[in-house]
């Protein structure tokens, strides 16, 4: 009696990945064929979060998006809203007449989110990879610019302070006291952070060289940001096309040239002692009282004591809040640096007192994309960290 | 750089009258691009050497009914000052004007890899076809979806009767009545 061998087969095997998936920030579902425990090819579907914001938006008038704006893109609050912000009063022309401290007060808030931001990303992402200590460390801090948040406007995670042609209201006082200790306190922080993972033996061994991403895909991806400055773009709209005033700070953008997970994480980190450089020349240029919006009562509203002594600011207090301001026609982009990179809001205006189009450009769409290509052929496990190190958050790509 | 600067640099490599300059209120460089061209064109504007506009940040479109033609495709794009990527930082957005009626034009996914989810978001929202994009489905939409929501004519809320906002009113004796049903509940366990 013969013995037949069975004949070897092999087959890939279909894993679907999400969409409720601890490690996917959200709900981001990945359809993965795979060899053994090697990625053959990656598929990946959103759509889970779609809310419609922008069409939402078009039915409400131009003040009242803001608030809209700050819950795409909601680690980063208050870059989406500063976007938006200046991309209507840049429509509207009074782009020039808005006060020197209001720009620095932005640009101070925008560096707060940043740091904010990443400190979300970097506590997720070294959970996901293992080192669990990290998340509770960088939330720890969060906290205290969350409370800088709720004592600026009321409100942690949207703030909705920023407005067009200024700000909600004057900084709240002992602000400074509260970001000065910030600043002091976090650099030290960082460096806690960096003794965790920056020279870990396991953290090097699950980052380095892993979802590798080269510089041509990364722009033709258009994956710019933190992302391509990991593998060495060193392209930053804060210092390629200035906004908001960002052209009288001094800071430097960091790069790295490997394109690797550890390459975007050692440029977060540094980013985030940029933000920090950035904040302490800002916090020392505002004054705690000021101007704090453009005094123009056809766009702010104007101030409570002339609403109720004068006809004239209680006729445009009621104009503000029941028919808002219109913006002339036309259409326009404007461009910000946000945590995720490249934040823009393209807006269409038909010159009455709502949009007609708005766009945000969402960073974090062509970063889900662009996940495919930087782990294919790689092993299932480092899936969990490339997700983790483009940073996406997922209601800026459902929107 | 302007945009008759921009036409300008183009001329040659696609038929003149491809493209044309835009209105553009916010002085940032913008031509209309024809649809039949519209590859030519971009690709002329990634590879110009005086251009190389290497990133495509994004696409999305607006829909001007019932103006004729109705929709607008806008694709942002720059180039980013980096050597390799343009070496001047400049900006430019091209517009595709497209009828209402049938509205598709050509896929630029194979110059910008980014672009091929962007146009599976536009088709989504707008229904504007893109001819030999590699896999136009629907993206942020579930793929049963009828209609496309982002149109002016696609109404807010489309399953939902109008509704205004009132206060839950009851009664003194509705009030009553759930009083001592409660307490009833309350005794029987």
């Amino acid at each position: 009696m013969t013995t037949t061998t069975p004949e070897l087969r092999s087959e890939t095997m279909t894993v679907n990945m999400g969409p409720q998936h601890p490690s996917t920030h959200g709900v981001l579902r990945l359809i993965l064929q795979l060899s053994g425990e090697t990625v053959v090819s990656a598929d990946a579907t959103i759509g889970y979060l779609h809310t419609g914001i922008e069409k939402t938006a078009e039915q409400k008038k131009w003040q009242q998006v803001i608030p809209l704006v700050e819950r795409m893109d909601y680690l980063g609050a208050q870059s989406n809203s500063l976007a938006f912000v200046l991309a209507v009063e840049r429509l509207m022309g009074i782009e020039s007449k808005i006060p020197p401290r209001v720009r620095d007060i932005r640009v101070l808030i925008a560096e707060l989110q940043r740091i904010s931001s990443h400190l979300v990303w970097l506590g997720t992402h070294a959970l996901e990879i293992g080192a669990v200590s990290v998340m509770m460390y960088c939330f720890r801090e969060r906290e205290l610019l969350m409370n800088i948040n709720e004592m600026l406007a009321g409100f942690r995670m949207f703030p909705s302070y920023l407005r067009i042609g200024g700000l909600r209201e004057d900084l709240p006082p002992k602000f400074h006291e509260a970001v000065n200790a910030f600043v002091e306190r976090f650099p030290s922080k960082l460096t806690e952070y960096e003794d965790l993972l920056t020279k870990n033996q396991i953290w090097l061994k699950r980052t380095r060289g892993v979802g590798v991403i080269s510089r041509e895909d990364t722009i033709g991806y258009g994956l710019v940001g933190p992302l391509a400055r990991a593998v060495g773009v060193p392209y930053d709209v804060r210092k390629t096309f200035p906004y908001s005033g960002y052209d009288t700070f001094q800071f430097d953008v960091p790069v790295r040239e490997h394109g690797d997970v550890y390459a975007r994480y050692l440029v977060r980190i540094e980013e985030m002692r940029q933000s920090i450089r950035i904040i302490k020349q800002a916090i020392d240029r505002v004054p705690p009282r000021g101007p704090f919006d453009i005094e123009d009562y056809r766009i702010v509203p104007p101030p409570k004591d002339k609403v109720y002594t004068e006809m004239e600011g209680l006729i445009q207090h009621f104009l503000i809040y029941s028919q808002g301001f219109t913006v002339p026609p036309g259409d326009v982009y404007v461009p910000i640096e946000g945590p995720r990179g490249e934040h823009g809001f393209y807006i269409v205006s038909d010159g009455s007192n709502r949009p007609y189009r708005i766009k945000m450009r969402p960073a974090s769409l062509y970063a889900c994309q662009a996940v495919p290509k930087m782990i294919e052929r790689g092993m299932i496990a480092d899936v969990i960290a490339v997700i983790g190190s483009t940073d996406v958050v997922m209601g800026d790509v459902d929107r | 750089m302007t945009s008759e600067a921009i036409i300008e640099a183009l001329r040659g490599a696609v038929p003149p009258d491809a493209v044309e300059p835009a209105p553009s209120a916010d002085g940032m460089a913008a031509i209309y691009a024809s649809a039949e061209h519209i590859v030519d064109v971009c690709r002329a504007l990634r590879d110009t050497p005086s251009l190389r506009f290497a990133f495509a940040a994004d696409m999305t479109a607006a829909d001007y009914m019932p103006r004729e033609p109705r929709f607008e495709v806008v694709l942002i794009l720059a180039s980013l000052g980096v050597a390799g990527f343009g070496e001047t930082p400049k900006r430019l957005r091209v517009k595709v004007r497209l009828p209402g009626r049938d509205p598709r034009m050509r896929t630029l996914s194979e110059i910008w890899p980014a672009m091929n989810w962007a146009e599976r978001e536009v088709w989504d929202l707008f229904g504007i076809v893109f001819d030999g994009h590699p896999n136009l489905h629907r993206l942020l939409m579930p793929d049963d979806w009828e209609g496309h929501p982002a149109r002016k004519d696609y109404p807010v809320q489309i399953k939902l009767t109008p509704k205004i906002y009132e206060p839950l009113q009851l009664t003194p004796e509705e009030f009553a009545a759930n009083v001592r049903a409660d307490l009833r509940q309350a005794g029987q366990d």
